[in-house]
Parts: structure tokens; C-alpha cells; sequence
């Protein structure tokens, strides 16, 4: 599977990774090359196999529905780069 | 005692000599800050903490004076920076979590410090987790203590918990925990000379330890032996309400479970494990450890794992997947690092590009590609069939054997820069590890022998769910028979 600029930029968007247009040849040749090597997966004979997402028991478990955790406002956004009058900020995005 | 002295016990030992009031959790905590400040060349440590360990120590003292010791009182350990750490810097070898301190403490750290465990530090890893050799942390590779007699290169110490096994190798640490994803807790172990754990997936909490990709991450203890990386692995183990894939049965005693012997054990040996290109020494130890265990009463059995193959490229569209979806938290918002832009988008973008070293948005990129319209069943859907086949692989070995044993890894240590051209290349090194990530199988990785250029070599029993006592077991008998008792290069104290 060879992927040309183009699909890589539009991943890198997707992924809101910022590329300068002179890693995006590099890039695609590697990822190309990873992609290429995982095609032998299709040697393999799946058909009727279920997949498979977790080694986990597959039923969650259940617990009652009741506050267990909060009123930590100070320490949770004591990490934020800004926080203002007790929120995240961010960069406007309604005019 | 005299530092070296002190430096020279494994865990167990300095465990009794702590409950016989030889030494004091503070002199031998001491003893460990020092081992840790001498052993800094190597980078092992991204945050010591040496003040908050002699805190933790006194504590200890006090309880082991009383008569009221714990499990690891007054055990200096260090800790993989994956796992959160209350008002701790925790990195993720990452650029993007620049100053993040954690408001709570991750479930597994929280039990070993119940259990009396003092915290030396946080120790360095590949980005995210996400390597083989500990070179793409944002702090700088990790050195291993070890090096070809010689040959004055610097050697990586494997990854992605390389930190841990530098640490624990160069006597800069008692025991750590490390994670594993698809070998990044045995690995290192096989190329630092040390133990390392990777037990079922559930039994250990993957509550606070920085997510890469959740349905493989293991949380696992890593030690100078057998028996330290069962002390470890009791203390880290249980029900954990607060990780829903954490699973609610009981946790043996592991100590205990060495006594048993492995008089009539069945250990697979799987033929699909010898693979192109795999130094004949590396299979001639293999060889040498299944002599090793049938001389000690068990029964060698060869065995087929037919999709064996298969395993590597579908862990990469898993592990990636998840990934992609587990990475997307870092945008700026809430944590870590941010770069401002004209929009939101913009700094998204900006800081996601600056935040993340090259392997980082390597796989997010190509996890981003595999889960995107279009390609969804043929690579994500399609690599979980596989998986499912690769677990089929274990269920119909393990009803005809208890163990399988394999070397860890294809290789011995290799130098630093020496395999960063070609990612797939640096990918093969998993080769062996990956299969018990995706069945979710314990495995452990343990020294048995030295490399014609001097190198430790590691080798894996992989057993099944929940059953870490026959893997333990067995490798205690691996370990004993080997009798690895070579020391790197560097170590803390010196070597005599």
C-alpha cells in the first residue's frame, strides 16, 4: 500500500499533527514501507474468525450508579497550561 | 554494612537483613540515593527522589522497630515514569507532559507503597512506551550498564521499561516496575541480565499508568531474581473496582509457589520460534534450557503455534489503533504542554507537532490511517481476527502442555543508534514477546547465559492465564540452573 503526500497530509490532519510540507515525502515512504510489511497479514485464512478486542472477560463490570469521585476542580486544573475563574481556556472559537 | 555490601543483596535478602535489624531502611535507602546520584551517567532516572525515599524509609523504620513490618518495608524500588505519582513530575518520556504532576496516585504504585516500598525515583522509557531500545525519550536514551568486553560503545538496555532494567542492573535500584505492550518489560530484563514479569493481562491494575495501547498494556514487576520479581508481583496484584478490564480473582502467594518443584511438568517447546536469521548461540541456549528443565523433572513437548508469524504485524495495527485513540488526550487543554496558535485547531496542531518525538507520531499517524474510513476492516478488523487465532494457537498448546518456553528476544544488546534507519528492523526485536501481549498470557524473561561478545541473554517461559506460579516455578529452576552470576560493566559501589 504505497500512500502519496496527499494521504499523509490528510492523516496528519486527521491526527491534528502539524507537518511541514518537507516531511511529508520521508513520511510517506516510511509508512508505506510499515504498511507494505503488514500485508501479509492477508495470508492469513480469516474468514469466519471472530475478532478479537480484548484477553479481558468481555461482559463490564456493573456497579451502582452513585458518585464515587469529584470536587477536585483546583487539583485537576492545577495542571492546565491556562485556567481561568475555575476552567481550561483555550483559544476562541465562537466570534 | 559498607555501601557495596548493601548494594550487593537482592531483595529478599535485604528484606531479612532489615527484619534482623541488620542494617535500617534509612542506611540502606541512603546506600541506594548514593547507588542512584554514582549511576547517573546512564540516565536511568528521569526524577530521582531522594528526599521523599528517606521520608518513606524513616516510616518504615518506624514500623519495622515496632515489630510491625510490611511485605516491602523499607525496599528502595524505582518506578517506570508511566505511572502517576501523586504531586510527582511524570513524564511518559514525553515532551507533551511537560510538568504534569499527577493528582493521584496510579492503583499499582499505591499498593506497593502500602506495602512499605520506598520510591527511589522515576525512571526513563522510550516515548509513550512506544520502542525497543530507550532512544526516543524526550530525556535522552538510557545507557546500559553492560557493555562488549573491548568494544567501548554505548548499548541501549532494550525498552521500553529501559530505565527500570538499567536501574536494577547497575544496582541503582532494588527492583522497578516496568510495563508491557509487546515486550517491553522482557526484553530489557533479556538485555540487562535481570528478571522481568509480564504477568496476565487483569491481574495487575493499568489504573494511572499512562495509557499506549490498552487491550496490551501489562503493568509488571522487574528484579535481580526470580523470587524478588514474585515479591514484587504479590504486592502489585489485585482487583482494582477502578480498571474495568482488571480482573476479581484472588492473588496467590507467588513466594510460596517457588517451592514446588517441576517433577512431570510439560514445557512446549514451539517450533515456529526458530526463525531466519537467529544467532545459532541464541538457539543453542534454548536447546540448553530445555536440558536444563528436564534434568529437573519436566517433560520437553514439542508443539506448533502456526500463526506465530502473524503476530508482529498484527500487534503493530492494534497497538497503533489504540494508540492513535489513547494519544488524542493530549491537545493542550488540560495538561502538559501547549503551543499557542490563531485557533484551536491551530494549537492543536502546533502542540501536538512540537509535543511528540518522531516514533510517537509515527505510529499515531499510521494508527490514524488504520482505523480511517475506507481501511477499518481490511487492517484493524482484519489484525483482531489474527489475534484471535494467535490466542487459539495458546489455548490448544496449554491443553497439551503447562509451559512453553522460547529465548526472549532474537538478539543481544546492540548499540545505541545502531538500528534507529529502519523501524521495522527495530519492530523484529519483539518478535518473541508479542504473541503473550495479544493472548494476554503471563510470560517472564529470565537471565540463563552470556553471549560469545559477552552479552546477557534472556530466556522466556510463557504460561497460561492467571497462572504465574508454574511460570515462576519454572523459571526459578532456569535461574538456578544457569547460575547467571555475571555482572556488567558498571555497577553502583563498584564490582568487587
Amino acid at each position: 500500500m504505497a500512500l502519496d503526500k496527499a494521504t499523509v497530509a490528510h492523516i496528519a490532519s486527521l491526527a491534528r499533527i502539524r507537518l511541514a510540507e518537507a516531511e511529508l515525502e520521508p513520511l510517506a515512504n516510511e509508512l508505506s514501507r510499515i504498511l507494505d510489511w503488514v500485508e501479509q497479514l492477508n495470508e492469513a485464512e480469516t474468514s469466519g474468525v471472530p475478532p478479537m478486542a480484548s484477553a479481558a472477560a468481555a461482559r463490564l463490570p456493573m456497579r451502582d450508579d452513585a458518585v464515587t469521585d469529584g470536587g477536585r476542580r483546583e487539583a485537576i486544573l492545577g495542571n492546565a497550561p491556562r485556567a481561568e475563574r475555575g476552567f481550561f481556556t483555550v483559544p476562541k472559537v465562537v466570534e | 554494612m559498607s555501601d557495596p555490601a548493601l548494594l550487593a543483596l537482592n531483595l529478599a535478602e535485604a528484606r531479612d537483613g532489615l527484619a534482623r535489624k541488620l542494617f535500617s531502611a534509612r542506611e540502606l535507602t541512603a546506600a541506594y540515593n548514593d547507588a542512584v546520584a554514582e549511576a547517573k551517567p546512564l540516565n536511568a532516572y528521569i526524577t530521582p527522589t531522594p528526599e521523599h525515599a528517606l521520608a518513606m524509609a524513616d516510616a518504615a523504620d518506624e514500623r519495622l522497630a515496632l515489630g510491625q513490618a510490611l511485605p516491602l518495608d523499607g525496599i528502595p524500588i524505582a518506578i517506570k515514569d508511566l505511572f502517576c505519582t501523586k504531586d510527582i513530575l511524570t513524564t511518559a518520556g514525553s515532551h507533551i507532559l511537560d510538568g504534569f504532576h499527577p493528582p493521584y496516585e496510579s492503583t499499582v504504585t499505591e499498593k506497593l507503597w502500602q506495602a512499605g516500598a520506598v520510591m527511589l525515583g522515576k525512571t526513563n522509557l522510550d516515548e509513550f512506551a512506544m520502542g525497543s531500545s530507550n532512544t526516543t525519550s524526550w530525556y535522552g536514551p538510557v545507557e546500559n550498564p553492560w557493555r562488549k568486553p573491548g568494544d567501548n560503545r554505548p548499548l541501549v538496555p532494550g525498552g521500553s521499561s529501559g530505565g527500570s532494567a538499567a536501574a536494577i542492573a547497575a544496582r541503582a535500584a532494588l527492583a522497578a516496575t516496568g510495563t508491557d505492550t509487546g515486550g517491553s518489560i522482557r526484553q530489557p530484563a533479556s538485555f540487562c541480565g535481570i528478571v522481568g514479569l509480564k504477568p496476565t493481562y487483569g491481574r495487575c491494575s493499568r489504573r494511572g499508568v499512562v495509557a499506549y495501547a490498552s487491550s496490551l498494556d501489562h503493568p509488571g514487576p522487574m528484579g535481580r531474581t526470580v523470587r524478588d520479581v514474585a515479591i514484587m508481583l504479590g504486592a502489585m496484584a489485585g482487583h482494582d473496582p477502578r480498571d474495568s478490564t482488571s480482573a476479581p480473582v484472588p492473588v496467590p502467594d507467588y513466594e510460596k509457589a517457588l517451592d514446588g518443584g517441576i517433577r512431570g511438568l510439560r514445557v512446549g517447546i514451539p517450533r515456529e520460534y526458530r526463525v531466519d536469521g537467529m544467532p545459532d548461540e541464541i538457539e543453542a541456549l534454548w536447546q540448553q534450557g530445555v536440558e536444563w528443565l528436564r534434568e529437573s523433572g519436566a517433560e520437553p513437548v514439542e508443539i506448533s503455534l502456526p500463526m506465530t508469524k502473524y503476530a508482529l504485524p498484527a500487534y503493530y495495527i492494534i497497538a497503533l489503533a489504540e494508540a492513535s485513540s489513547n494519544l488524542a488526550r493530549y491537545d493542550g487543554v488540560r495538561f502538559g504542554l501547549r503551543v499557542d496558535g490563531d485557533s484551536l485547531e491551530e494549537m492543536y496542531e502546533l502542540t501536538r507537532a512540537a509535543g511528540f518525538g518522531a516514533e510517537v507520531r509515527r505510529r499515531v499517524l499510521i494508527g490514524t490511517y488504520v482505523l480511517s474510513a475506507g481501511y477499518y476492516d481490511a487492517y484493524y478488523l482484519k489484525a483482531q481476527r489474527v489475534r484471535t487465532l494467535i490466542a487459539r494457537d495458546f489455548a490448544r498448546a496449554f491443553e497439551r502442555v503447562d509451559c512453553i518456553l522460547t529465548p526472549t528476544s532474537p538478539s543481544t544488546a546492540f548499540a545505541i543508534g545502531e538500528k534507529s534507519g529502519d523501524p521495522i528492523e527495530m519492530y523484529l526485536n519483539d518478535v518473541f514477546t508479542v504473541p503473550a501481549n495479544l493472548a494476554g498470557v503471563p510470560a517472564i524473561s529470565v537471565p540463563a547465559g552470556l553471549s560469545g561478545d559477552g552479552l546477557p541473554l534472556g530466556l522466556q517461559i510463557i504460561g497460561r492465564a492467571f497462572d504465574e506460579e508454574t511460570v515462576l516455578r519454572a523459571a526459578e529452576v532456569v535461574e538456578r540452573a544457569a547460575q547467571f552470576r555475571h555482572l556488567p560493566g558498571f555497577v553502583a559501589g563498584g564490582r568487587s
